[in-house]
């Protein structure tokens, strides 16, 4: 059972692809000013949960919590009002806007003008999201990249402005997928701290491969292979669980 | 010399009404990824509700606006009941085409409706400043009152869209849910509805583009009237040529088309306008297949 107090729970999560079941009876809890690593092989289902927790994929079955409360699996739109941002394993920056511009993207639900008000005249909105982008910058230290062009980046600071991008609509749950993917040792550590830093303000569900940053910055861990959890507990406690080692030596040896 | 000017000025009356047109397309295909065949019913449609309006309102300036505004809820219409069903029930091999071919088969049921309720009516639209051209020292130019008019609309429709489109945050979210929807809506971007003011910014532009056209050739409103198909035709022949995703392409595309068949027009023999649009169709995918203000490469997520 999920605790009464959780942010946010899934309990007998199923998820079909056609005949193939990629998700089956999975749980998971996340709690306030909480760090939650969703670890495994490759294949093991980690971006199908997060999916199915954002509305990109349907779920067959299962129940979701919010707050406690039993709650409909949200619509994508609907993440940001209920406080949830995520990042995307591919970024997912829009090229051709700039960085202050992909970030403001983030920032919808702050905007009320409709659309006639937008249409004549320069709107407050405009400026008012756009100092919530600076200040969503300002926390991934990426300011100075305001301006530039979203193509012109490079790929580590092209994560930094994806976090701003989700940091701007405030979340309460913040969702990164493989935020470390991808980086260098130099980037990773930055990566990492920046991570340490977020969990004060917002509690993070975390999919990432290198194990490094997930024991520094995970309270609890949940591992799934072939869409199962097969071991869930504190950090610590998982890593030494000989079903979780033996999943990985096996994924590791095919 | 003055066969010249008048070339260029032919041309770029007609093209610029080609780029109206242009724009629809350019909007629907951005925020839905559909080729609106409708587009040319829809124009039509609106036109007719303009002629009605001129009617009761005795102004071809409030039947304008009256036909922009009730355009633009057809078009939004068009997306609400049909666009969203099919792309819902998105599966098969043709899911991917269906609702392109459902705009094909919009188009003949607007054609073939106006044709059952106003299809006896004379309806003539008269241009409301005169289309004579103006005459300096002897030589009537190719240009008039009513051709500036035109010529401003389009002007004044693309400065407010460019606004719309880098000024403001609505311009932002289209932007976003044309290029990569499912990331714009799990940054919150309600797509759904951006995607319905796409279709309705686009019903607009073409009924201007109708209500433009149709007072600057005969005047006559038909439900099968060739020039909606030419206007569909060419609008279409010039967004692709600007790239299909560029309003300012659709703008370039439009005014190209226009010029080179003002040219043939004048300097070599009517009929041969419609091969040369096509033909020019052609070049352009064959040598620059992204289009002129179109990108290699495609969307990226």
């Amino acid at each position: 059972m999920t605790t009464p107090s959780a942010l946010l729970g899934v309990e007998n999560l199923r998820v079909d692809f056609g005949g193939l079941r990629a998700l089956n009876d999975v749980f998971l809890e996340l709690r306030h000013q909480e760090v939650v690593g969703v670890i495994g092989p490759n294949g093991a289902g980690k971006t199908t949960l997060f999916n199915a927790l954002c509305g990109l994929v349907e779920p067959s079955k299962g129940q979701l919590t919010l707050d406690g409360k039993s709650h409909a699996w949200p619509k994508t739109h609907e993440l940001v009002d209920f406080g949830i941002a995520r990042t995307l394993q591919g970024v997912g920056l829009f090229p051709d806007l700039t960085v202050v511009e992909n970030v403001m993207i983030g920032a919808q639900k702050f905007a009320h003008t409709g659309f006639i008000s937008a249409a004549f005249g320069r709107s407050k909105d405009e400026s008012k999201l756009r100092d919530r982008a600076m200040l969503a910058l300002e926390r991934v230290y990426a300011t100075g990249l305001a301006e530039r062009r979203a193509d012109t980046l490079s790929y580590p600071d092209t994560k930094r402005v994806a976090i701003a991008r989700a940091l701007v609509s405030e979340p309460r749950i913040l969702m990164l997928d493989e935020p470390a993917g991808g980086l260098g040792a130099e980037d990773i550590a930055w990566m990492n701290a920046l991570i340490h830093n977020l969990k004060l303000q917002c509690s993070i569900l975390l999919v990432e491969h290198h194990m490094d940053v997930v024991m520094s910055v995970c309270d609890r861990l949940y591992v799934l292979n072939f869409g199962e959890v097969i071991s869930s507990g504190a950090a610590e406690t998982v890593r030494r669980d000989p079903a979780v080692i033996a999943a990985y030596l096996g994924a590791s040896a095919t | 010399m003055f066969t010249f000017i008048d070339t260029i000025l032919i041309g770029l009356t007609s093209g610029a009404v080609y780029s109206l047109m242009a724009i629809a397309l350019v909007l629907v295909w951005r925020s839905t990824r559909v080729i609106n065949f409708a587009q040319a019913g829809q124009a039509l449609l609106s036109t007719y509700i303009g002629f009605e309006c001129i009617g009761r309102f005795n102004s071809y300036w409030v039947a304008l606006i009256l036909a922009m505004i009730l355009g633009a809820g057809v078009s939004a219409f068009i997306e609400i009941v049909f666009m969203r069903t099919l792309f819902k029930r998105n599966t098969g091999p043709i899911a991917g085409v269906a609702p392109i071919i459902a705009t094909l088969g919009l188009l003949g049921i607007i054609r073939s409706g106006i044709g059952i309720f106003m299809g006896g009516k004379e309806t003539i639209i008269r241009p409301p400043v005169s289309n004579i051209g103006y005459t300096i020292s002897g030589h009537t130019f190719a240009l008039s009152p009513f051709k500036l008019v035109i010529v401003s609309a389009v002007v004044v429709m693309m400065v407010v869209l460019s606004l719309i489109f880098t000024k403001t945050n609505i311009g932002l979210a289209l932007r976003a849910s044309a290029f990569a929807p499912e990331i714009a809506r799990l940054a919150g971007v309600k797509v759904d509805a951006i995607r319905t003011l796409g279709w309705a910014i686009a019903g607009a532009a073409g009924a201007a583009a109708g209500m433009l056209q149709t007072p600057n050739g005969t005047g006559a409103l038909s439900p099968d009237s060739l020039e909606f198909s030419l206007l569909l035709v060419f609008g279409f022949i010039a967004a692709v040529i600007g790239g299909l995703e560029s309003l300012i392409g659709a703008v370039i595309g439009g005014l190209l088309l226009g010029l080179v068949l003002a040219i043939v027009l004048m300097y070599i023999n009517a009929t041969l306008l419609f091969m040369t649009a096509f033909i020019l169709l052609i070049l352009v995918l064959l040598v620059r297949p992204q289009g002129i203000m179109g990108k290699k490469g495609g969307r990226r997520a």
